[in-house]
């Protein structure tokens, strides 16, 4: 299974059609293939939510404005996961020898603000509810996972604000970050509380963004001359109960009392099951890019994909491992950070960077001898989303 | 002047000992909440039989934060001049869950810590007067 094709729409607030950020995006991609749109047997969508119905089947909302070809057509939905649950799609239905050239594509358009629930009176909603009777924000789900490494770890808004100048400084190279200007720590301790202990520079913003790969069977991949990287693993698992973590947007977690919980908890099972699946593991990796949605979370990450143990993350990243020129390089695009979140492209832009990574082809950001590299990230209502990628 | 009554119908009980009320699978004895199962939600149970029951009213904190920004609708704040407010997930030791709610008004995140033992009450959720459950830090 081979990427064969990547491309992406610039992350902004361009106030545009979100169907024009995924037709550049795919246009990049199907032209870094070498493939022509005709020869496009299937193409899958990841929806947006946010873009009346255009956005529920965009699969065919693409397929469509990229002009009829009678490719065979599915959209995804996982929330942040849309991008990975697309591209698994994709993946299977070539292993399945069903399908030669698949292209998956993602494209949003995001309001301002935190992201709210869709509008009307919904008490059997618990993502309506969370913001109802609580007023839980996602912010203030990422402040608590950030408060524990502080109670627990002892961690302190100096490693959360390294975190962003980090993520600054590798995103400063890409032309498809939103945000390229450096960062000092300064200005993200003085940036104001949203959710104690998180502050405005600690949390990723929203954007506009499209992403767009192209995948081959092997035979299509050597016809076209781009065998150069590999789909090793995709991880699309769901929790095992009791659910012990308190996960976004949910009230309350699973009970425990009677069935004990799983031996490793929901996130560290999405990195194990790909690593499972790739005959790989985090000694392995090159390069990760993980979902900072917040300065924090970025941590977490480090210890659910096994770069380090529970409560080391913030050594981790004081040492300079996770920095570009380090032993493990994480998120060299910029992440969350320098992009903004763009729901249904997040996880297809993350393998678009792994992607130019293994290539050798991301310039100043370049990962030096890049081998192997994990995407990472978690979907709303138990959506687990990980690729592996080789050479 | 009629009683306050819950903003949500069945998931707390009011009065001066309150406490949410759960779902208990009368099978396995797997507990649920908020309480709208129909059926166990442990995988290794097939039974399509809940009873309500009262949870714990006490437990640990297991993270907290507050909402410095007024969070967006539905949430309708309880003053016309948006006033920060505490957000604390519980965790209750018998039914071993997590349990999210709004810290008691007059207590911020200065007052909390991963631990601190709390206790259910309720108090009105808006300048409606309807009641919501809230967590309040025990004074011991
Ligand atoms: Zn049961």
């Amino acid at each position: 299974m081979a990427v064969v094709g990547v491309g992406m729409h610039p992350w902004g607030k361009w106030g545009r059609n979100f169907v024009g950020y995924g037709v550049a995006a795919a246009r990049a991609a199907l032209d870094d293939a070498g493939v022509d749109w005709s020869d496009v047997d299937f193409i899958v969508g990841g929806e947006t939510v946010r873009n009346g119905y255009g956005g529920y089947v965009a699969g065919s909302t693409m397929a469509r404005a990229l002009g009829w070809n009678g490719a065979r057509v599915a959209t995804c939905y996982a929330a942040c996961a849309s991008g990975s649950a697309a591209i698994e799609a994709a993946r299977t239905r070539i292993l399945a020898g069903l399908c030669d050239v698949a292209l998956v594509v993602g494209a949003d358009t995001t309001p301002k603000g935190f992201l709210a629930p869709n509008a009307g009176e919904r008490w059997d909603d618990p993502d309506w509810l969370r913001f109802r009777l609580i007023g839980a924000t996602n912010p203030a789900f990422f402040a608590m996972y950030a408060r524990r490494r502080m109670d627990l770890y002892g961690a302190g808004p100096a490693d959360f604000a390294m975190v962003k100048v980090k993520n600054a400084r590798h995103g400063r190279h890409n032309p498809n970050a939103r945000y390229r200007a450096e960062v000092k720590a300064e200005d993200v301790m003085a940036s104001p509380v949203v959710s104690d202990p998180l502050r405005l520079l600690d949390i990723c913003a929203t954007s506009d963004g499209g992403a767009a790969v192209v995948l081959a069977s092997p035979a299509a991949a050597r016809r076209l001359g781009q065998t150069d990287v590999r789909i090793r693993a995709v991880s699309t698992v769901t929790p095992r109960f009791p659910n012990t973590a308190l996960d976004l947007p949910d009230i309350a977690t699973d009970s425990a009392a009677v069935v004990a919980p799983p031996a490793i908890g929901f996130r560290p099972s999405i990195a194990a099951a790909a690593y499972e699946e790739a005959g790989l593991g985090p000694e392995d990796l090159s390069l990760a890019e993980v979902y900072d949605l917040s300065t924090a979370l970025e941590l977490d990450w480090y210890e659910d994909i096994g770069l380090c143990g529970p409560g080391e993350a913030e050594k981790l990243l004081q040492e300079g491992a996770t920095t570009i020129g380090g032993r493990i390089p994480v998120n060299p695009s910029g992440g969350l950070a320098c992009f903004g979140e763009a729901v249904p492209a997040q996880a297809i832009a993350q393998v678009c960077e792994v992607t130019w990574q293994l290539r050798g082809q991301a310039g100043p950001r370049q990962v030096e001898g890049a081998q192997v590299g994990l995407t990472i990230n978690q979907g709303l209502f138990g959506h687990g989303s990980c690729v592996i990628l080789s050479k | 002047m009629t009683e306050p009554e819950p903003v949500i119908d069945r998931w707390f009980t009011t009065g001066p000992e309150p406490a949410l009320i759960g779902r208990r699978c009368t099978k396995c004895g797997t507990y649920q909440f908020p309480p709208t199962g129909e059926w166990c939600p442990n995988p290794a149970c097939d039974s399509m039989s809940m009873e309500d029951t009262e949870l714990s009213r006490r437990g640990r904190v297991w993270s907290y934060t507050d909402a410095q920004y007024q969070p967006p609708a539905p949430f309708v704040p309880s003053t016309d001049a948006f006033e920060p407010f505490a957000i604390a997930a519980v965790e209750l030791e018998a039914e071993a869950m997590v349990i999210l709610g709004q810290v008691a008004s007059g207590f911020g995140v200065g007052q909390l810590r991963v631990g601190t033992e709390v206790e259910l009450v309720v108090e009105p959720i808006d300048a409606s007067g309807a009641l919501v459950w809230k967590w309040r830090p025990c004074s011991e």
